[in-house]
């Protein structure tokens, strides 16, 4: 027999003969790298499902706000200011490089009847760029044109939610919105995208040249028309740095601030919400994770309670090995494999369970799970170290024996 | 082979401290058999363990085959142990869960390696070929310390010392197990140290050491 294979057929000898003892041993672990695993694979499928959200609403995506209303030292909120105008977004269309297309919208709530219902509720007057920038699609209809924006048409494009809230399952285009006084007609229903804050599914957008007519834009002092809101893509994602930079100079010469003023507009890149959500779900993820590895840790603690009842049971096998001449790393390593061996399974079986769980967890739609290697690989490192760590001292204890008394040890 | 000189052996007992062993002077050539004697706390077991490189003397020297012992590292000392000394237990001291044959290879297993050819061949020596895959449980007494003997025997020890080795047998065990010592004696070149109160066995050996409050007090040719 070859000599290294000794001590694993030694540690195996350890384990077999205490089934039950070692099965629950193993359990502990098992239900501890499971844990881990299960945790942090839903940590990590919440934020590649965010994360995927956000890329599907454009990850090349800026968005200019207004600043705030700030009324004898009470600060309003946000975009509650009448500061954005229509000229601030053609001079960012001109003058700012690394942008394809500037969309600046302007909401309203306006009152909404079709036939018997009756709704509150916001419309945004666009420009055509609008649909791109968003990354929008019909799910049925037709945009409206150039020539339809020019001219101020009375048309509307719906979002999913509003068709199934006004037309329920009827087929909205071509039907008629009565849109405070005038009517407006629907052309176009937008593709379904789910998702968080300012859904397009809750959109209804006119021409904001249909807008104008139907409220009235408000005016700056300086006359210039304002926006809600100017959203634009960015041509370069690596350039989006500079072109924030850019447009906050351009915006504060325009508004003419001096450098002791704050901004009165506030830029948001869809990259950089990207990368605050992706933080803070990691931090999610790793204290899901911190939570998991105590019954890790109590699991490991099972094994070094297990592997001291162990030696003090062997004590006079430890005295009869160590007169047939074993060294003291003869009977460490002979303890130590064995701990290393009960939690390196329970790793192992521990990934196996961990694993169908999030993928029945995934194919029951409970909840998005990723389950990715380096997890598996920390799991089962860890449930090993900590065999190793907790199997430490049972294993010096034994080494340590003297083997006189050890062999009196009845 | 064996050179024992004023060995003393102390053990802490509380506040003050236990001699076992005072002064104890003894040499044994090689290929001798030779029984200790003496009343129970005489220090019999105590020589034997020092012998045995199981434990280390308070003061005096301690030469093995011509080599100072007494202050050697643990593990050196386990290094001999492995190599140079087979012991046999009064308890038999076999493990319960290995079958013979496994227990004998065990013998070798810190000796340089199994070898299951060799255990086999020892086993059949003692007569317990056909008793190779039963566990110790399923021995006689007689059996098990013949085991015994072959995971000491098994590694080829110049010395082997014995604790005892029939004090757990009925007679006619005892016997078997003493002319198997005594016909290894006289085939193999092998050093025996056997502690007994046998009158019977210590007549076996060549010379019986009477031992008396952690001293040598006679020494008997027979």
């Amino acid at each position: 027999m070859k000599k290294w294979f000794e001590p694993l057929v030694t540690a195996w000898g350890g384990v077999v003969t205490h089934k039950l003892r070692s099965f629950l041993t193993i359990l502990g672990i098992v239900i501890g790298v499971a844990a881990v695993i299960i945790l942090m694979s839903i940590g990590r499928g919440a934020e590649a499902q965010i994360i995927s959200n956000i890329e599907s609403m454009g990850s090349n995506l800026v968005i200019i706000y207004p600043g705030d209303v700030t009324y004898r030292g009470v600060r309003g909120a946000g975009g509650s200011a009448q500061t954005l105008t229509m000229e601030d977004a053609e001079a960012i269309a001109e003058q700012v490089s690394y942008i394809s297309s500037v969309a600046p919208s302007y909401s309203s709530n306006l009152q909404l009847v079709v036939g018997g219902e009756n709704m509150n509720s916001q419309v945004t007057g666009i420009t055509p760029e609008y649909m791109k920038v968003n990354n929008l699609e019909l799910a049925d209809g037709t945009f409206f044109s150039e020539y339809d924006y020019q001219h101020g048409a009375k048309v509307a494009v719906i979002g999913a939610n509003v068709k199934e809230t006004l037309f329920e399952s009827a087929n909205p285009v071509g039907q008629q919105i009565r849109m405070g006084g005038n009517i407006v007609r629907v052309i176009g229903v937008l593709e379904s995208k789910g998702g968080m804050f300012g859904s397009p599914d809750d959109a209804i957008l006119i021409p904001l040249t249909a807008m104008q007519q139907t409220v009235a834009q408000p005016r700056t002092a300086q006359g210039e028309r304002v926006v809600s809101s100017i959203t634009l893509t960015v041509s370069n994602e690596e350039q989006a740095d500079y072109v924030v930079e850019e447009i906050t100079n351009l915006l504060r010469t325009r508004h003419q601030l001096s450098n002791n003023e704050d901004d009165d507009f506030s830029i948001v890149s869809m990259e950089e919400i990207a990368s605050t959500v992706s933080e803070a779900i990691g931090t999610m993820t790793l204290l899901l994770g911190a939570i998991a590895a105590i019954s890790l840790l109590v699991g490991g603690i099972g094994v070094m309670n297990i592997m001291l009842v162990s030696v003090l049971e062997r004590t006079r096998e430890i005295g009869i090995r160590k007169a047939l001449g074993a060294r003291e790393r003869d009977i460490w390593g002979q303890f130590l494999i064995e701990a290393a061996f009960l939690t390196f399974t329970g790793g192992i079986i521990g990934v196996i369970v961990g694993w169908m769980v999030s993928y029945l967890v995934s194919a029951m739609e409970i909840m998005t799970t990723v389950v990715t290697a380096d997890i598996v690989i920390l799991a089962v490192s860890v449930s090993v170290g900590i065999g190793l760590f907790f199997g430490f001292y049972p294993a010096w204890n034994a080494s340590r024996l003297n083997p006189i008394e050890a062999l009196r040890y009845e | 082979m064996i050179h024992l000189q004023d060995i003393t052996k102390t053990y802490p007992m509380g506040k003050r401290e236990l001699t076992v062993l005072n002064g104890v002077n003894l040499h044994i050539v090689r290929g001798e058999m030779v029984a200790i004697m003496g009343p129970s706390g005489s220090g019999k077991s105590t020589v034997l363990n020092l012998i045995g490189c199981l434990d280390t003397p308070t003061s005096g020297s301690y030469y093995l085959e011509g080599r100072e012992v007494s202050h050697l590292r643990r593990d050196e000392l386990a290094q001999i142990r492995g190599q140079k000394v087979g012991f046999i237990f009064q308890t038999f001291n076999l493990l319960p869960r290995l079958s013979a044959l496994a227990n004998v290879e065990l013998g070798l297993r810190y000796a340089g390696g199994s070898d299951r050819k060799r255990a086999m061949e020892v086993l059949a020596k003692i007569g317990l070929s056909d008793r190779a895959n039963h566990r110790p449980t399923e021995l006689s007494g007689g059996e098990q310390q013949r085991v015994a003997i072959a995971r000491a025997l098994v590694k080829n020890p110049p010395l082997i010392l014995a604790d005892e080795p029939t004090g757990n047998l009925d007679s006619h065990s005892g016997e078997e197990v003493i002319s198997i010592l005594t016909s290894l004696h006289n085939e193999q070149d092998i050093t025996m140290v056997i502690i007994t109160h046998d009158q019977n066995i210590a007549h076996h050996c060549q010379r019986i050491v009477h031992l008396k409050d952690g001293q040598v007090v006679s020494e008997e040719t027979v």
